[in-house]
């Protein structure tokens, strides 16, 4: 333990920045992948209805909607961002889907407004903090109260039920044989992004303002254009996450998706992106997303109470957070 | 030993064991509740573990998710349509998105039922009412209006703003409402089933309404709440709390004079009917259609209406004679 610490607000900034960090990610990813692996063995030993596709292809159901959201919100975090009104995005899109299908609107008006209102409310929270420089936690803490409570005034104790049979397809029905709408969306979506944050001019600047807000900005990078951009990306995700869930659950009610905002975020981290900014990969949080989703389902087919799942979960976190730290500190 | 001998024996052993096999799969059928570690829910495993004795061939996995979302119990049902459960005995966080999962439950075959708390028609094939809506709403009413002679302002404190259950009992007791003259209802809050916000709902019922007589919280994690913020106020003998709750649970309270009287049906006998029910829909000895009669061992039949629901009995009114009586069991 050393009593001088060369962190900058709490961040560290390693010196040389490609061949060292590269190898740590590419370790990083390694290790949590051989997670995945191992938790996928054990449940194929512990329940006989675990290496069945159609029971996989249920299961992906609950992580896909989350995963989805992650994918921007690993793109926010990185750039030193946060976004906790996503569930209530979701809650205020499936409302405003809700009040057009009451007004009669087909499916594909739906999911234009599903849509837009996830990238009204996503710059919403945008304009906040990159235009008026207010911290986004606090902003998206206020937003998550607002938008959800604009969908309890809409609503109150009702419901929006009959969505048409058409609309079922995003959240129920299949691209090809057990491979749902969700699933394709799932592994279109992590490549998109993976493309975005790994191979684009972009994606450098995500990290560049994630390490070093100033120094981006004295560099020439568009910090707050950026910063807009990233919470437009989390909207509108989250837009697309609120059709999806609709779809699946066929109604509409103010409380749906409570909670998802701290399982997209546990997801995100577990994925090995720095809370603190600077650092993480898409490819990261795809496998988190997995470990989340085969450790739930595994659980539940051998009827774990929800409770030893949560644990689990948090244990799994904590020392995802803890690891690199002992490995610095046993190193030095 | 002859090879015939031997032969024989061989013959006879994979006979018996191939019968025992058969015998040896019970019938498996999953209670899934709204959510763990609540004393209503536990109190109906042990009435399913009851029927599940009495029927000997059944194996009861009792399950649901942490918190009481829908989401949540899709996945513990996804879980279980993986596993190929018998049957399905939800009682359901929301009516309505758990249809198109226990739709496809149904479509590979397993039998669904709701209790307590019900799913939409389309998404079960009965569902079984502790007591009727009409009946515990015009309970809640006379518990508190029982010991108001006089009338005066009560409110209620209810779970969250979506479920089932609670939103159904107050609109009977609403309706209702004009029977008990001079019984004033002043508002409908909500604690969410969360001990630290029905708390906090009942202090500002307190303080919004100082004239109040009684707090009718038709929930047994808002009524425990709401006692106990009466007490810590000291307003025990001016504020009466009633509504349904559980005796263990409110056997200190009803000591301390915080609530007079309430009412609940057993859980125990929910449980168990419901599993009876299950048992007999899986079997096929009985279906679910309108009119039908449906055993449910020792509470007797349910009979179903036209929308496939039936009531158990009636609520059971529980105070200071017969709370210890209670207490022990749940």
């Amino acid at each position: 333990m050393t009593a001088t610490s060369t962190s900058i607000r709490g961040r560290e900034i390693p010196d040389r920045l490609v061949p060292g960090w590269k190898r740590a990610l590419k370790s990083w990813e390694t290790l949590l992948f051989v997670v995945a692996v191992a938790i996928f063995i054990a449940n194929s030993l512990a329940s006989p209805y675990f290496l069945d596709p159609w029971n996989l292809s249920d299961a992906s159901f609950n992580f896909t909607e989350k995963a989805i959201i992650a994918f921007a919100m690993a793109m926010l975090i990185i750039a030193g961002e946060i976004d906790l009104s996503v569930a209530a995005i979701i809650a205020l899109a499936s409302t405003a889907m809700g009040m057009a299908m009451t007004a009669g609107a087909p499916v594909p008006v739906l999911v234009l407004i599903g849509l837009a209102t996830g990238l009204i409310c996503g710059a919403f929270n945008g304009f906040l903090v990159a235009g008026l420089g207010l911290p986004s936690i606090v902003v998206t803490i206020g937003t998550m109260s607002l938008f959800r409570g604009l969908a309890y005034i809409v609503l109150g104790d009702g419901a929006f039920t009959g969505y048409p049979d058409a609309f079922g397809w995003f959240g129920q029905g299949y691209v090809w044989w057990v491979f749902s709408f969700e699933l394709v969306l799932f592994v279109v979506m992590a490549i998109v992004f993976g493309i975005l944050l790994h191979a684009t001019d972009f994606g450098r600047r995500v990290y560049v303002i994630g390490n070093n807000a100033t120094a981006a900005r004295f560099s020439g990078v568009r910090v707050d254009r950026i910063r807009f951009i990233l919470f437009l990306l989390t909207g509108l995700m989250s837009g697309i996450a609120a059709i999806c869930l609709t779809s699946r659950l066929g109604s509409t009610r103010p409380s749906i998706a409570t909670g998802f905002e701290l399982e997209v975020v546990t997801m995100v981290v577990l994925g090995g992106v720095n809370i603190l900014g600077g650092s993480g990969s898409i490819p990261g949080v795809v496998i988190a997303a997995l470990v989340m989703g085969l450790v739930t389902f595994g659980l539940g087919l051998l009827n774990v109470p929800g409770i030893v799942m949560s644990i689990i979960i948090g244990a799994l976190l904590i020392s995802v957070i803890a690891l690199p730290r002992l490995w610095k500190m046993a190193r030095t | 030993m002859s090879i015939l001998r031997k032969t024989l024996t061989t013959v006879a052993l994979a006979t018996g064991l191939i019968a025992t096999g058969a015998h040896a799969e019970p019938m498996r059928i999953a209670l899934v509740v709204k959510a763990l570690g609540i004393g209503f829910f536990e109190a109906a495993n042990k009435g399913a573990e009851e029927a599940a004795k009495e029927l000997g061939d059944v194996e009861i996995i009792y399950t649901g998710p942490t918190d009481t979302t829908a989401e949540g119990q899709i996945e513990v049902i996804n879980a279980l349509i993986a596993q190929k459960v018998d049957a399905i005995a939800v009682s359901a966080n929301d009516a309505d998105a758990l249809v198109p999962a226990l739709k496809k439950a149904m479509d590979r075959g397993i039998t669904v039922i709701s209790w307590d708390s019900g799913v939409a028609p389309e998404g079960r094939q009965m569902h079984l009412n502790p007591s009727s809506s009409a009946l515990i709403g015009n309970t809640i009413v006379k518990l508190a209006a029982d010991h108001l002679p006089d009338g005066g302002d009560v409110a209620i404190l209810s779970a969250t703003t979506t479920s089932t259950n609670q939103n159904v009992w107050i609109e009977e007791a609403k309706k209702v409402l004009p029977n008990y003259p001079g019984i004033n209802l002043v508002g409908v809050v909500y604690g969410d089933d969360l001990a630290d916000k029905s708390y906090r709902e009942t202090q500002g019922l307190l303080q919004t309404y100082p004239n109040l007589k009684a707090i009718i919280a038709p929930t047994s994690v808002g009524i425990v709440a709401a006692a106990q913020a009466v007490t810590d106020a000291g307003k025990i003998g001016q504020v009466n709390v009633t509504g349904l709750g559980l005796p263990s649970e409110m056997a200190g309270h009803v000591k301390s004079g915080a609530s007079k009287s309430f009412a609940i049906w057993n859980p125990i006998d929910l449980g168990y009917s419901a599993t009876m029910i299950a048992y007999h829909l899986a079997k096929g000895d009985a279906k679910a259609e309108p009119g039908a009669e449906i055993p449910m061992g020792r509470m007797g039949n349910v009979k179903l209406d036209d929308k496939n629901e039936g009531a158990m009995a009636d609520p059971f009114t529980y105070d200071a004679s017969n709370i210890d009586q209670f207490s022990s069991i749940f």
